[in-house]
């Protein structure tokens, strides 16, 4: 009997000691800590009540589905253009050698500093956002598609050619399939890069969209639905972020085995 | 023969990358003038130069880089701190890092410039939240990386180095230092380049001084010629300090 009591115990103990189980109460604790100063900053319980009151404020919604447009639209023209500019300076080494250079210069420059030319160029719209938003998500794609042709075994290459591959059999059967894991950590990046370039735009332009209401509730010293705001903000990027990791994790699996 | 053709090869590719930066000047010198391109979206590039010359040597720029550079000191300095302290915390038990790591992982995933309003908020449209702001997303690369450099180290090291008579000190310098440095500046790096974007970032959305705020100053009030020199001043600063940190990084490579 006591042994059994004992044996309970220590499973429970071990139970408790999951590490999911202590993340969760990381988390619990980080949202009591929130509590103690519900002047300045909302409680969490507070913000959830809200969040229906928020949806109704007028524009909020419309505001969080041109924001979600935009996103996936400029995430899907970096792809694009990323493809279109990443496979032909992979596949010509004198092109690499002379544009890569370019590029990783253009990638590592902070772009924001000319976030006011895209807002002149395109307007305060959500064209200008998505162009910013562009502008920061193919470059990952182009590096890291350059990067994954240029490690394809020479081999292979090699080989397809002299059992007399053509250019399309060897992009069709060798390139393409070889440059899907690295395909897909750029979209990755990608989209990292292409929620902050958008994300950015949108806290810039204060006139219209997301940045409007962030500066009115900030204004008008509202912080719940700020909070709710932003809550809603940051759950569309981890849910679009999970997405491509998924994709990632997915359509690489057969290249690592 | 082989060593030639490689040489020949590089100077082709140089002489590439400089006939596109000229090409470059060139079309936005002949828009400007020929195909009457608004000097309201495009400025002349020989204005933009001299601009950026007067710039230089009147030393105008002082202000803002002093603002700015004092914020990504403070915010980085900050960060490195909290990140490799909370990182090497973390990193000393398997159950820790269990823990940690994934809720790190996924806050870093989280683009944190949303919350730069809630910043604002607290800490006022001075410098106090640019630093903050910058503090807390280059937090989160250097402490993953930190977790990564020294939760991860072989365990053959360790023990062969304890089984030798190490002590915990000596484990610190000679085992676990040079195995984890490597990882850690790289996640510090990152952590640069990130607080530097963000500091910019959020001077250019909500802020009373920085050079992104004299930007965005610049381009409200229609100064067009003005901001395109401050852009290529900026552009500039920001090329030397990453620049500088890579020498930095590889130099303590080096050293290790």
């Amino acid at each position: 009997m006591t042994s059994r009591t004992t044996w309970t115990a220590a499973a429970l103990r071990a139970w408790l000691r999951r590490p999911w189980l202590a993340r969760i109460g990381v988390v619990v604790l980080l949202l009591g800590v929130w509590l103690i100063d519900p002047m300045f900053i909302s409680p969490p319980s507070r913000v959830f009540m809200s969040l229906d009151a928020l949806l109704e404020t007028r524009g909020v919604p419309a505001a969080l589905r041109v924001t979600f447009w935009e996103l996936g639209i400029a995430f899907v023209l970096s792809v694009v253009i990323g493809l279109v500019i990443g496979l032909p300076l992979g596949l010509a080494p004198f092109a690499r050698r002379s544009f890569m250079p370019i590029i990783l210069l253009l990638y590592g420059t902070p772009q924001v500093t000319i976030l006011p030319l895209f807002v002149l160029y395109f307007g305060i719209g959500p064209a200008s956002k998505i162009a910013f938003g562009v502008s920061h998500g193919f470059f990952p794609v182009i590096v890291t598609i350059v990067a994954g042709v240029q490690n394809i075994k020479p081999i292979l290459l090699t080989s397809a050619r002299s059992m007399g591959a053509s250019r399309y059999q060897i992009l069709r059967h060798i390139v393409f399939p070889h440059m899907i894991p690295s395909f897909f950590a750029g979209m990755r990046l990608a989209m990292t890069g292409v929620l902050l370039g958008v994300l950015l735009a949108e806290l810039y332009v204060s006139t219209a969209g997301i940045g409007y209401f962030t500066t009115l509730f900030t204004q008008s010293f509202d912080p719940t639905r700020l909070l709710g705001l932003v809550a809603l903000l940051a759950a569309m990027a981890i849910v679009l972020n999970e997405i491509v990791r998924r994709a990632e994790v997915h359509f690489s699996r057969w290249h690592s085995e | 023969m082989n060593a030639s053709t490689e040489r020949r090869q590089r100077l082709a590719s140089r002489g590439v990358q400089a006939a596109f930066l000229i090409v470059l000047i060139a079309l936005w010198y002949v828009a400007t003038t020929r195909w009457r391109v608004s000097p309201l979206l495009l400025p002349n590039p020989v204005p933009v130069l001299s601009d950026f010359w007067d710039i230089l040597t009147t030393g105008e720029f002082i202000g803002d880089l002093r603002v700015t550079l004092s914020e990504l000191a403070a915010a980085f300095v900050i960060a490195a701190c909290g990140g490799l302290i909370v990182g090497y915390l973390v990193s000393r038990s398997h159950y820790r890092i269990r823990v940690f790591e994934p809720l790190f992982a996924a806050v870093y995933s989280v683009p944190i410039i949303l919350f730069l309003p809630l910043y604002v908020l607290f800490f006022g449209l001075g410098p106090a939240s640019k630093i903050a702001l910058g503090a807390s997303i280059s937090f989160f690369p250097i402490a993953l990386s930190t977790i990564a450099g020294f939760g991860y180290v072989e365990r053959m090291l360790v023990i062969a180095a304890r089984s030798m008579g190490a002590s915990d000190y000596q484990l610190f310098r000679y085992v676990l230092v040079p195995a984890a440095l490597p990882i850690i500046l790289t996640g510090m790096r990152i952590g640069f380049t990130v607080a530097l974007l963000s500091i910019i970032g959020s001077e250019t959305i909500a802020s009373l001084a920085g050079l992104g705020h004299r930007i965005v100053h610049l381009a409200e009030a229609m100064e067009m010629t003005r901001m395109f020199a401050y852009i290529i001043f900026v552009v500039a600063i920001a090329a030397i300090l990453n620049a500088l940190v890579s020498a930095l990084e590889a130099r303590v490579r080096r050293a290790r």
